[in-house]
């Protein structure tokens, strides 16, 4: 398929449908309202169905109906949105339903701003809703990187019946790029045969789709289950990339926006003879420990950077366990930092004067 | 011997996990049997609530999701919207829909989400112990108005059935009780006839069900009824409340 020049939003639509996703329910909410728009005319053209739903909490109950219902179903929000969707997202966790989530994060906290931040990272990779589940979570850092995100995002959802997020930020939502929408490495995905769909075939056992377990013995299996999936994604699903970091002596943390840009800076650092490097990591959950602690045994010292008040530093912290420093630069407010600003603060941490 | 009488088949072998007098088990049967009695055994998906029938999915022999609290018309608004061709329906009580649920329920009967309600409404919330319900009366003692609901204080108890009545989605509506034998078979129609607007696709249809919490009202089963026909009928009248043409 040929590239496309699209907006961030319209290709992560496009990418759903591309990827057999055929319901979409949402609630209108800045910067992420080209998706539902994009859905919505394009999913009757597709025999499928949007529908605007009159909150994000009817929204994501509603995904939980029809991902249980065995469709593949996607909604999307920006921050105050997400907050709103914490509590279907901890039933769908445990009810183990597959979905994906988009999340374009704008800055906040409350109402917040429209323009892009990075501080919902805590809430998406920590739990977000209550209780003790995880999501697989998806960082791009580029439109085309959020198209194929969504593609597979459907994929590693059905296999571990869990749900998705995508995670970007207002930037990647808004800004057009060219794309193309290439389908994912198959996968062994396996059939749906827990979904609601009525019950003529009595081969297959009734399908009660439920999150409630009143005795311990019951509560603890579905725990223990839980678990083991969420290790097995560990081993199977980490994903990071790192981008000139062999000889570099200083590594950039970031994910997103922010790192592409730090890309751009370490480009003119090494233009100036500053060995750094960048790791990024692709799944902020799971997140890649192993390629932070392995830089910190041969590099000087790691810069974190972030749209928030330094949320992922601690996993980057975590990962390096004192054996570096690890300084951080958050920018705040909803400003993006330039590539220039980025390369100020890699002089500092290398005390390049 | 002849067999006279057999359980619907709608209805798994799990003993109800119900107080003794509670009407939830009757209605329970009534639902199950009308969908039984309509052919619709495989076709049905139900939706449990959060309260005292949260463990419906142990009880409708047919495929089950559990809702969280106030969800269920938007859970099975994904349902229906995936599964048009098939038997969608919530079974809610009084705190799940008429509290926490009030705008997924209203949304669902505006869009004429072609799904059916059982809503049970025993003024109370049972589940928790006994908390007053926006349906409890005027006056009535719960472990949250222990001097009485009081108007000045938090209102009048809300009117499901006539509010979902003036929304153009809602195709069938009406309030039955469970207080006698002849009341629960007219629920039985009710809940039937619901189904059968449902199956038609004319819209949202929604039976109300007054019902008895002998154990958070502090009565005996039989004092219940009594108290349900006294206090409840005059304040929640009987009747359709809603009837588009079948």
């Amino acid at each position: 398929m040929a590239k496309k020049l699209m907006k961030g939003s319209e290709a992560i639509g496009e990418a759903a449908i591309q990827a057999g996703c055929r319901y979409f329910f949402g609630y209108p909410i800045t910067p992420q309202n080209e998706i539902p728009e994009y859905m919505s005319r394009r999913l009757p053209q597709e025999g499928g169905c949007f529908l605007q739903a009159e909150s994000e909490v009817a929204a994501i109950n509603m995904v939980y109906g029809a991902a249980g219902s065995g469709a593949r179903v996607m909604t999307s929000s920006s921050s105050p949105g997400i907050s709103l969707k914490q509590e279907g997202i901890s039933y769908i966790a445990c009810a183990e339903i597959p979905c994906v989530i988009v999340n374009m994060m704008r800055v906040g906290p409350g109402l917040g701003g429209i323009q892009p931040a990075q501080g919902d990272y805590f809430q998406a990779t920590k739990g977000g809703g209550h209780g003790d589940y995880h999501l697989v979570v998806l960082a791009p850092s580029t439109v085309q990187e959020a198209a194929n995100m969504v593609m597979e995002g459907f994929d590693i959802a059905d296999t571990y019946r869990i749900p998705v997020m995508v995670l970007g930020d207002g930037m990647i939502g808004q800004i057009m790029e060219p794309v193309e929408f290439v389908p994912p490495k198959k996968r062994e995905v396996p059939p749906k045969t827990w979904a609601a769909t009525g019950w003529s075939d009595k081969s297959r056992p009734r399908a009660i789709l439920n999150s409630l377990y009143i005795e311990p013995e019951e509560m603890k299996v579905v725990m223990d289950r839980l678990l083991e999936r969420y290790e097995l994604i560990k081993k199977n699903e980490t994903r990071v990339e790192e981008f000139m970091t062999e000889d570099a002596e200083y590594i950039i943390a970031a994910y997103g926006t922010t790192a592409r840009i730090a890309k751009s800076a370490i480009t003119k650092a090494r233009a100036q003879g500053i060995k750094v490097g960048l790791i990024r990591p692709i799944t902020v959950w799971p997140f890649p420990y192993e390629a932070y602690s392995k830089a910190a045994d041969r590099v000087k010292g790691f810069l974190d950077i972030e749209l928030s008040t330094g949320q992922m530093v601690e996993d980057v912290r975590l990962a390096v366990a004192g054996k570096k420093p690890v300084e951080f630069y958050g920018k705040l407010g909803g400003f993006v930092p330039s590539a220039d600003e980025i390369l100020e603060q890699i002089k500092k941490m290398a005390e390049v004067k | 011997m002849a067999v006279v009488f057999e359980k619907t088949k709608m209805l798994t072998d799990v003993p109800f996990h119900y107080c003794p007098g509670c009407t939830h088990g009757i209605a329970h049967r009534l639902l199950a049997e009308a969908i039984e009695e309509l052919g619709k055994e495989d076709e049905a998906i139900g939706v449990a609530p959060v309260g005292c029938a949260v463990f419906a999915y142990n009880y409708f022999n047919c495929d089950m999701m559990e809702a969280a609290h106030g969800r269920a018309p938007a859970v099975a608004t994904g349902i229906k919207r995936v599964h048009p061709d098939k038997l969608v329906f919530t079974y809610q009580g009084d705190g799940d829909l008429a509290s926490i649920g009030t705008a997924e329920i209203i949304h669902a009967a505006a869009r004429g989400e072609k799904i059916t309600t059982i809503f049970i409404n025993n003024a109370i919330y049972g589940m928790t112990g006994g908390q007053m319900a926006p349906t409890t009366l005027e006056g009535q003692v719960t472990t949250t108005s222990p001097y009485g609901r009081k108007k000045e204080h938090c209102g009048l108890p809300i009117k499901m059935s006539e509010i979902i009545a003036t929304l153009d989605g809602a195709a069938y509506v009406e309030r039955v009780s469970m207080h006698d034998v002849p009341n629960i078979i007219k629920a039985k129609n009710a809940i039937k006839k619901a189904l059968q607007y449902q199956i038609a696709g004319k819209g949202f249809s929604f039976i109300e069900l007054l019902s008895t919490c002998p154990t958070n009202w502090g009565m005996t089963p039989a004092d219940a009824l009594e108290w349900l026909k006294d206090n409840m009928i005059p304040y929640y009248p009987l009747g359709v409340k809603k009837e588009v043409e079948l």
